[in-house]
């Protein structure tokens, strides 16, 4: 099983006074659905570069199973803000993409995709170009592609952050149906308290200028979610709207420090 | 009664109007070159401007009928016509297989651009013709020679293109294949290239239009077939129909290039200019 490992990471861009990111330790393990949340600004992309392999860390380590992690690689899939799907290719070539650069012949990647754009409820989406779909459409068809190469951790740069509140609440509910099913380890980031809160089973909030942890939270409604629990009921049960006010109040009270800061 | 009449009468107008608005700009098109010829015609038959320098659009057409069953300085039309369509052709292909890589190195690559963009940038603004007396003395007179000239002036512009299609390739693309395991090389063939391919196209484009007006006046300095040569000789004894029959089928050439091209567009990159 997968075990994911952050020890004391820092970041810096070339050239900036300030790190990016400073002393961060984490750990993503099987089962778990781990949400950054944070204000912009607060290092939470650079977190997941990191990770990633996109970007460097200045200082620290980071281990996927105790192997120390070198550039992107296909056993960290991730699902990006924009889509990042290819024009070029019909929908299905865009999810056996990742199948097709690991040299997998054309039946089985095919066939692996089908699978897979059935996880996401687009079956019969098979044959579409990219610019037909709609954007909740393509980020599931990232999705989709993103599983079918079998990653190990999955990593979402806030995937909803562009949809509209009704595709955004129906693709929190279908990644939490597809973090049941695949059972593998989630590092999503959001902005939206709300998502956080309901999808995560650890929850860590970063605070900016450096991009630190502040507080770390373990949830369950994402499980319950999981276990059969209708989405309206846990969003409308007070222990849900309890922890919603306290992220709630953290991230104000950060923001009012960082405020006093400024005048000061 | 007015007021009964009104909406009768608007309805009609308003339904033929987008009809009308779709339809316009090709009349006016078709109407300008109508009128064109309409002129150059009674120009001609009222005799107010002589055959020498100005020949009847019928004298032209005949010609043409002469040109393409008897032909002119020894080879027909078609003769001509191929040889100036082989060596655009030649050096076209040449261009495309060597600018390409270049202008993706260029792209890609710190030193291949510190190498070859200031080569590049340096010959590209000088017109073709300044540089043919060089090259007539390097490598004769000979086809080489103007195909070379044609190759050089076709090559800087889908290079430069390239490179530029090449920069701007979505970073967020790169890194959704490199995240998937894509290798150097296959993000530079699955993910590059395609990217790239819109603004290829562009260069090829205008390549091609730089390179069929240098060849056109290659052929009128030193060659012995072409349409360039044909019209060049042609002036010489003043046979002025051969010369408008000339210029009309350059000009024609170049239009067909241009249009498949722009065909060529429309089929291999469909999502160009596609909301995404």
């Amino acid at each position: 099983m997968a075990l994911l490992q952050l020890e004391r990471i820092s970041a810096q861009y070339p050239g900036a006074a300030e790190p990016v990111l400073a002393d961060i330790s984490l750990s993503l393990g099987p089962q778990q659905l781990l949400v950054a949340l944070g204000p912009s600004g607060s290092g939470k992309t650079s977190l997941l570069n990191l990770i990633a392999g996109f970007v460097s860390p200045s200082a620290g380590r980071i281990t996927l199973d105790g192997v120390p992690v070198q550039g992107p690689s296909a056993e960290r899939g991730v699902v990006f803000q924009d889509d990042a799907l290819l024009p070029w290719q019909d929908v299905l070539a865009n999810v056996a993409f990742g199948l097709e650069l690991a040299g997998v012949p054309r039946p089985q990647r095919e066939q692996k995709a089908r699978e897979m754009l059935a996880l996401v409820d687009l079956a019969g989406f098979a044959e579409r170009r990219i610019w037909q779909l709609s954007g909740g459409q393509k980020q599931r068809v990232g999705l989709a592609r993103a599983l079918a190469a079998d990653p190990r951790v999955l990593l979402m740069d806030e995937p909803f952050g562009a949809l509209d509140a009704f595709t955004r609440e129906q693709m929190q509910e279908l990644l939490l149906q597809v973090w049941q099913r695949t059972a593998k380890p989630v590092f999503l980031i959001t902005h939206d308290i709300e998502e956080a809160v309901f999808l995560a089973t650890d929850l860590i909030l970063l605070a900016p200028n450096p991009g630190r942890v502040v507080e770390r939270l373990h949830l369950d409604f994402g499980q319950r979610y999981a276990a059969g629990e209708s989405a309206r009921s846990i969003k409308s049960d007070p222990r849900f709207i309890e922890t919603r006010e306290h992220v709630l109040a953290r991230v104000f009270s950060q923001r009012s420090a960082a405020g006093r800061q400024e005048f000061a | 009664m007015s007021s009964l009449d009104l909406p009768v009468t608007a309805k009609p107008v308003a339904g033929a109007h987008p009809a009308r608005r779709t339809l316009s700009t090709r009349w006016i098109s078709g109407l300008t070159l109508g009128g064109l010829l309409a002129l150059w015609w009674l120009v001609t038959a009222a005799e107010w401007i002589e055959p020498l320098f100005l020949p009847s659009p019928q004298a032209v057409l005949g010609k043409a009928w002469l040109l393409l069953t008897q032909g002119y300085m020894e080879s027909t039309l078609w003769q001509h016509l191929g040889a100036s369509l082989s060596r655009i052709g030649l050096a076209l292909g040449a261009a495309i297989l060597t600018a390409i890589p270049i202008g993706i190195a260029i792209g890609r690559n710190r030193i291949a651009r510190g190498v070859l963009d200031p080569l590049i940038e340096f010959y590209r603004p000088i017109p073709p013709l300044a540089y043919l007396p060089l090259i007539v003395i390097w490598c004769g007179i000979g086809e080489l020679s103007k195909v070379l000239l044609i190759y050089l002036a076709i090559f800087a512009p889908i290079a430069i293109a390239t490179a530029t299609g090449v920069r701007t390739v979505d970073p967020a693309k790169l890194r959704a294949a490199q995240s998937l395991g894509a290798s150097k090389a296959q993000l530079i063939r699955h993910v590059i290239l395609p990217s790239a391919l819109p603004d290829i196209l562009t260069g090829v484009r205008i390549g091609l239009g730089v390179g069929w007006s240098t060849l056109v006046a290659a052929e009128l300095i030193a060659a012995t077939s072409g349409l360039g040569f044909m019209v060049q000789s042609a002036a010489q004894f003043l046979v002025t129909d051969v010369v408008v029959l000339g210029i009309l089928v350059i000009a024609l050439i170049a239009f067909a290039l241009e249009m498949g091209l722009r065909a060529l567009q429309r089929k291999l990159v469909p999502w160009h200019g596609q909301s995404h």
